[in-house]
C-alpha cells in the first residue's frame, strides 16, 4: 500500500552510545507510559492495587496479545493479517460443533489449533502462491471465515463446554497467576527468541526492509511469509481456545473487532506498519499498556466505548510525538 | 493487456447481469424495473462511500474511519434536528458535509504534516470517532419520533420516477467522475498513486493531494451520515458498525487497486452494486441471510484474484525469469 522506498528509511547508526540509545528507545518510552498509567490507576481507584485486581487485569490483553506476537512478525515482513478475529470465530464455532459430536477436551483443543493453522495456511497460500496483496486477501477471508461461522451457527450459540476445557481460560496455575498469562509469557519468550535470536528472525527483517534484495540474497521470501501466516493462524487458534474457554460459549460474533485492537497493539509496540522494524518487547509492553488503560478506565466506570477513544488517541499520540519531536529538532538544527 | 484493463468494468457488469438473470430464471419478479430500482436505491449510500474510499485508495492510502465518521455526523445531525426542528434540511445537509470534511481533514493533516501511515491514522480515528458518538449522545438513541417529518421524508420524495436518495448517488457519482477525469486535482490522485516520486518532479504536492483525498472521503461520509440516519430512522452508537471494510470491499470488487493508481468511478459503482444485488438476491432465492457474509468474502477473494492478473508489473516478470534461470 505504501511504498517503502518513497518514504526513505533511516538506518541505525551503530556508533551511537548504546546507553543513550537504550534510554531514548521506543521500549523505554513504553515502560514510562506503562508506569505512568499504573501510578495514575493506583491513585484513581482504591481497588486497583490488589493481587486479584492485577490478575484480572491480565485477562484484558492475553488473548489479543498472543495474536499480536505473531502479527508483529507478519507486519515486520511487510504484510498484514486482518482475518485473525474471524479465525477465532471459525475455530470457536468448529470447536463447538465438535463438542456436539461428543469431543473431549484434547480433541477440542486440537480442533481449535488445527482450524487456526488451516485458516492461516489459506491466507498464506493466497498471498504467496497467488501473489495477492495481503490487506485485500485478509479483508476477504475476514468475511469468509466469520461468514462460515454464521452459516453454521446462525443466531444460535454453543454452550456446555466441559470443566477441564474451561480451565484453559479460567484456570490458575499458581495463586493469582492464571494459565492465560503463563501461556502469554511463554509465547512472548518463544517469539522473542524466534525474531531476535534466529536466522529466521533476521530473514523476516530482511524481507520487510527489501523483499527483492532478500530474494536475491537467497532468502525464500514466499516460504517464510507462508510460515508467518500459518503462525498467525496458529496463535489465533490458541486465542480461540482461551477465549471460548473463558466465555464458556460460542457465538458467531465472538471476538468481533479484535483485528484492529491487535494491529493497534503491534503498532503501539513500535513495529513499523511499513515493515522492517520492530521488537517483541515493545509489543509485550504495548499489550500491557492497553490492558492497564482499559482496566483502569473500567475501575473508574468509564464505558467500554469511551475507552476506545483513549486507545485510539494513545495510538495516534504515541506515534505522532516522536515524529513531532524529530521535526522540532530538525528545524532547530 | 490494455483491452483487458479497459473491459474490467464490462466483466463486472456482466457478472451483475448474470446474477440478476440467474435469480430471474426462478423468480421472474426479481428483474422487474421497480425491484431493480429498489436495489439501486438500497445501494446508493454504499456507492457514494465507495467513491470516497476510491479517491483515498488511489493515492496509496486507506480510510478506515469512514463508517465512524458517518456514525458521528449522523448522530450530530439527528440530535440537531431533534433539538431544533425548524432548521431547514438543506442547511443540515450542508452542515453534515462540512463536519464530515472536517473529520476527514483531521485524518488528512496527520497523514500530510506528520507523515503517519494512513492505515495507522484511520485505525485510530475509527475508534475515536465511534467513541465520540457515545460521548455526544450519552449512549442514548435518537428515534423516529424525535426527528422532524422533513428530515425523514426528504430522501423518500421522488423526482423523475427516482427516489431522491438515488439522485444523491447519481449527482455525487457525476461530480466525482468530473473531478477524476476533468480536473488537475483528480488526475493528481492517479499520478501520486502510480508513481509518487515522479509526481513530485512534475510539481504535485503529494502530502496535500492525500489530504484533499481524505477531505473528499470525509465530506462524502458526512453526507452519507445524514442519508443513513434518515433512511433507517435511528441514530445510535452502533450505526454502520464494521461498515468500513464493506466499503473497501466494494472498491476491491470494483477493480480499484489497493496498491494505488488504478481504479475508475464506474468500477467502484459496479463493485458496490454487485454487493447490493447479491445481498438483495439472497433472501429472494431463499438463502438464509447468514450466508451473506461468507458470500461477500468469497466475492472479494474472487475479484482480487481476477484483478491481480491485469496488475502484474513488468518488474515482477523480469524477476520471475531470473528466478527460473537461477
Amino acid at each position: 500500500m505504501t511504498d517503502a522506498t518513497a518514504n526513505g528509511r533511516r538506518l541505525p547508526n551503530r556508533l551511537d552510545n548504546p546507553f543513550k540509545s537504550a534510554v531514548l528507545s521506543w521500549e523505554s518510552l513504553l515502560v514510562l507510559v506503562a508506569l505512568g498509567i499504573f501510578i495514575a490507576n493506583s491513585f484513581a481507584s482504591p481497588y486497583f492495587l490488589n493481587a486479584w485486581s492485577l490478575s484480572d487485569l491480565t485477562f484484558n490483553f492475553t488473548e489479543k496479545g498472543l495474536i499480536a506476537l505473531a502479527m508483529a512478525l507478519v507486519i515486520i515482513s511487510g504484510e498484514i493479517d486482518l482475518s485473525v478475529a474471524s479465525i477465532i470465530a471459525l475455530a470457536s464455532t468448529l470447536m463447538g460443533l465438535a463438542l456436539q459430536y461428543g469431543a473431549d477436551t484434547p480433541t477440542l483443543a486440537a480442533v481449535g489449533v488445527g482450524v487456526g493453522i488451516l485458516c492461516g495456511a489459506f491466507n498464506g497460500f493466497l498471498v504467496t502462491g497467488l501473489k495477492l496483496p495481503s490487506i485485500v486477501v485478509t479483508i476477504g477471508t475476514m468475511s469468509l471465515f466469520r461468514g462460515i461461522a454464521f452459516i453454521i451457527l446462525g443466531d444460535q450459540s454453543f454452550k456446555g463446554y466441559p470443566a477441564s476445557f474451561s480451565w484453559f481460560g479460567q484456570g490458575y496455575v499458581f495463586w493469582v497467576i492464571s494459565f492465560e498469562v503463563v501461556l502469554f509469557l511463554v509465547a512472548a519468550v518463544i517469539f522473542y527468541v524466534l525474531l531476535h535470536r534466529t536466522n529466521f528472525g533476521r530473514r523476516v527483517f530482511a524481507i520487510g526492509n527489501n523483499a527483492t534484495a532478500a530474494r536475491f540474497s537467497g532468502v525464500r521470501v514466499d516460504r517464510i511469509k507462508f510460515v508467518l501466516f500459518c503462525l498467525t493462524g496458529l496463535m489465533s487458534g490458541i486465542a480461540a481456545i482461551l477465549l471460548t474457554a473463558r466465555l464458556g460459549s460460542t457465538r458467531p460474533s465472538i471476538a468481533e473487532g479484535f483485528e484492529l485492537d491487535v494491529v493497534t497493539m503491534v503498532v503501539l509496540g513500535g513495529v513499523s506498519i511499513l515493515g522492517g522494524a520492530g521488537s517483541i518487547i515493545g509489543v509485550v509492553l504495548a499489550a500491557l499498556i492497553i490492558g492497564l488503560v482499559t482496566f483502569g478506565l473500567g475501575l473508574l466506570n468509564v464505558p467500554g466505548i469511551v475507552m476506545t477513544i483513549f486507545t485510539g488517541s494513545l495510538l495516534i499520540v504515541v506515534i505522532a510525538l516522536p515524529i513531532l519531536f524529530r521535526m522540532i529538532r530538525e528545524r532547530r538544527a | 493487456m490494455n483491452r483487458l484493463l479497459k473491459s474490467r468494468e464490462l466483466w463486472l457488469a456482466l457478472a451483475i447481469l448474470a446474477v440478476i438473470v440467474l435469480v430471474t430464471l426462478r423468480f421472474p419478479r426479481f428483474s422487474q424495473p421497480g425491484n431493480l430500482l429498489t436495489i439501486f436505491n438500497d445501494t446508493s449510500i454504499l456507492m457514494m462511500l465507495a467513491l470516497g474510499q476510491m479517491a483515498v485508495i488511489l493515492t496509496r492510502s486507506i480510510d478506515l474511519s469512514m463508517a465512524s465518521n458517518l456514525a458521528l455526523t449522523g448522530m450530530l445531525v439527528a440530535m440537531t434536528n431533534a433539538a431544533f426542528p425548524s432548521i431547514p434540511i438543506p442547511l443540515l445537509i450542508a452542515g453534515c458535509v462540512v463536519v464530515g470534511a472536517a473529520l476527514g481533514a483531521f485524518n488528512g493533516i496527520l497523514v500530510w504534516k506528520l507523515d503517519i501511515p494512513p492505515i495507522v491514522v484511520t485505525l485510530g480515528t475509527l475508534t475515536i470517532f465511534r467513541g465520540l458518538v457515545f460521548v455526544v449522545s450519552g449512549g442514548a438513541w435518537v428515534n423516529a419520533a424525535q426527528m422532524s417529518t422533513d428530515f425523514i421524508q426528504l430522501q423518500r420524495g421522488s423526482f423523475l420516477g427516482l427516489p431522491i436518495l438515488s439522485w444523491f448517488a447519481i449527482v455525487v457519482a457525476a461530480l466525482v467522475y468530473l473531478l477524476m477525469t476533468r480536473t488537475h486535482w483528480g488526475r493528481a490522485f492517479y499520478a501520486i498513486g502510480v508513481n509518487p516520486t515522479a509526481s513530485v518532479y512534475t510539481g504535485i504536492n503529494v502530502g496535500r493531494t492525500k489530504f484533499l483525498a481524505f477531505v473528499l472521503s470525509g465530506a462524502i461520509s458526512g453526507l452519507c451520515g445524514y442519508l443513513w440516519i434518515s433512511r433507517y430512522v435511528i441514530a445510535s452508537v452502533e450505526v454502520a458498525g464494521g461498515y468500513e471494510l464493506t466499503i473497501v470491499a466494494a472498491c476491491v470488487i470494483g477493480g480499484v487497486s489497493i496498491a494505488g493508481g488504478i481504479g475508475t468511478v464506474g468500477g467502484a459503482l459496479l463493485g458496490a452494486l454487485f454487493l447490493g444485488v447479491v445481498n438483495n438476491a439472497l433472501p429472494v432465492i431463499g438463502v438464509s441471510p447468514f450466508w451473506q457474509m461468507a458470500i461477500s468474502g468469497a466475492a472479494i477473494l474472487l475479484a482480487v484474484v481476477l484483478n491481480a492478473r491485469g496488475e502484474r508489473s513488468k518488474g515482477r516478470i523480469i524477476l520471475k525469469k531470473a528466478e527460473v534461470a537461477a
